[in-house]
C-alpha cells in the first residue's frame, strides 16, 4: 500500500515530461545544438528547486514525515566511471533522444518502438554487469 | 506524539505546493499549450524534496534497469545479486511514469508538433529528417527501420549506450543531473559533463555521418 503514492508521483512525473516536451527527440537535438533555452531552463530550474530544498533540509535539520534523518549523502566519486560512463550515456541520449525516464514514458505515450530501446538498455546494463570488474572506476 | 506537531507545518507547505502546481497545470491546460520550462522544470525539481521527505529516497531512474536484470537474469554476476524488494519503490515510480505518459496523451492528445526552434528544424531537414509531427521523427523511430543500419544505430545501439553508460556513470539525468547537482556532488558534476560531451559528439559528429 505504501507504494501507491509513489505510483502517483511517477504518474505526475510522466505527465510533466510529456507536457514539457522533454520526452521529445527533437527537443534533445535542439538542446545539444544549443538552439533554445527550453531544456537548459528545465534542467536548470529543476536543479535550483532541488538545491533550495536540500539546503532547507540541511539548514533546518528537517526529517522525514516519519521522523527519520534524511540521507543526503551524494553518490560516491569515481572519476573515470562518472566521466566515461557519462560520455557513453551522452552518446546514447542524443541518439535515442531519451534518457531513462523518457524511455518508459514514451512507451506510455504509444511509441511502442521504445520497447526495443528499453530492451537494448537492459542489455547494456547486463553487459555492464558482465564486464564491470575489468572497467576502470 | 511530538513528531506529529513538529512536522505538521512541513506537510502543509508541501500540500500547498502541490495545490499550486495543480492550479498552474489547470491554467496551462486552459491555454492548451505545452508547458514552458519555468513550469516543467520546477515541478521536476520538486521530485527531489518530495521523495526525500516522504520516502527518504533519492530520485533516480536508471537503477531500475539494474533491478530488471537482477530479477530477470541474475546468473552469477555479483552486480545483480542484491535484494530487489528493497528497491521496489523506484520500479513503482517508473511504472507510474509510464502510465503518466499514457494519461498525458489520452487527456490532451499527442502534441501535433513540438515547439522547437526554426533553426533546429532547418538543421534536421538538412540531415534528411522529413517527419516533424509528434514527439519523434518517424523517419528514424519506426518498426520498419529496426533492422536497417539507421534503426539499429538509433534504437539498439542508442538504447544499449543508455543502459551501459548510466550504470557505469552510476546515474542518469534524474539521479546525477537533478538529484546529484542539487546535492552539489562532485561525482554528478563530472557525470553531467560527460553527458553533454557525449551528446555533443553524437549530434555534431555522428549524426551527419549516419543520417
Amino acid at each position: 500500500m505504501k507504494y501507491i503514492p509513489l505510483f502517483f508521483i511517477g504518474l505526475i512525473f510522466g505527465i510533466i515530461l510529456v507536457k514539457g516536451e522533454i520526452v521529445s527527440w527533437f527537443r534533445i537535438q535542439e538542446m545539444f545544438r544549443f538552439q533554445s533555452f527550453h531544456m537548459f531552463g528545465v534542467i536548470g530550474s529543476a536543479v535550483v528547486v532541488g538545491f533550495i530544498s536540500v539546503t532547507l533540509i540541511r539548514k533546518f535539520g528537517i526529517r522525514t514525515v516519519s521522523g527519520e534523518k534524511i540521507d543526503l549523502s551524494p553518490k560516491p566519486l569515481r572519476k573515470v566511471a562518472n566521466i566515461s560512463g557519462g560520455f557513453l550515456f551522452g552518446l546514447g541520449w542524443a541518439l535515442t533522444g531519451a534518457c531513462p525516464g523518457p524511455i518508459y514514458i514514451l512507451i506510455g505515450t504509444g511509441a511502442f518502438i521504445f520497447v526495443a530501446v528499453l530492451i537494448s538498455a537492459w542489455l547494456g546494463t547486463y553487459v555492464y554487469g558482465l564486464v564491470r570488474k575489468w572497467l576502470p572506476h | 506524539m511530538n513528531n506529529y506537531f513538529t512536522y505538521k507545518p512541513l506537510e502543509l507547505i508541501f500540500c500547498s505546493l502541490v495545490v499550486c502546481c495543480i492550479v498552474i497545470i489547470a491554467m496551462k491546460e486552459l491555454f492548451n499549450s505545452y508547458w514552458p520550462w519555468y513550469v516543467a522544470g520546477p515541478l521536476i525539481g520538486l521530485m527531489v524534496p518530495v521523495l526525500l521527505i516522504f520516502f527518504n529516497k533519492h530520485f533516480g531512474i536508471s537503477s531500475t534497469f539494474r533491478d530488471f536484470c537482477a530479477v530477470a537474469i541474475p546468473g552469477r554476476i555479483d552486480y545483480f545479486k542484491y535484494d530487489v524488494k528493497e528497491h521496489l519503490w523506484r520500479n513503482v515510480l517508473v511504472l507510474g511514469s509510464l502510465a503518466g505518459g499514457a494519461i498525458a496523451v489520452l487527456l490532451t492528445g499527442k502534441p501535433v508538433q513540438v515547439h522547437i526552434s526554426p533553426q533546429t528544424t532547418a538543421d534536421l531537414k538538412e540531415l534528411g529528417i522529413a517527419d516533424f509531427k509528434g514527439l519523434l521523427p518517424d523517419d528514424i523511430f519506426s518498426w520498419n527501420n529496426l533492422l536497417t543500419i539507421k534503426g539499429l544505430v538509433f534504437i539498439v545501439i542508442g538504447g544499449f549506450l543508455v543502459g551501459f553508460g548510466t550504470r557505469w556513470a552510476d546515474g542518469c539525468t534524474s539521479g546525477h543531473a537533478i538529484t546529484g547537482l542539487s546535492l552539489m556532488a562532485p561525482s554528478s558534476m563530472l557525470a553531467v559533463l560527460g553527458f553533454f560531451a557525449g551528446g555533443i559528439v553524437t549530434t555534431h559528429i555522428i549524426l551527419p555521418l549516419i543520417l
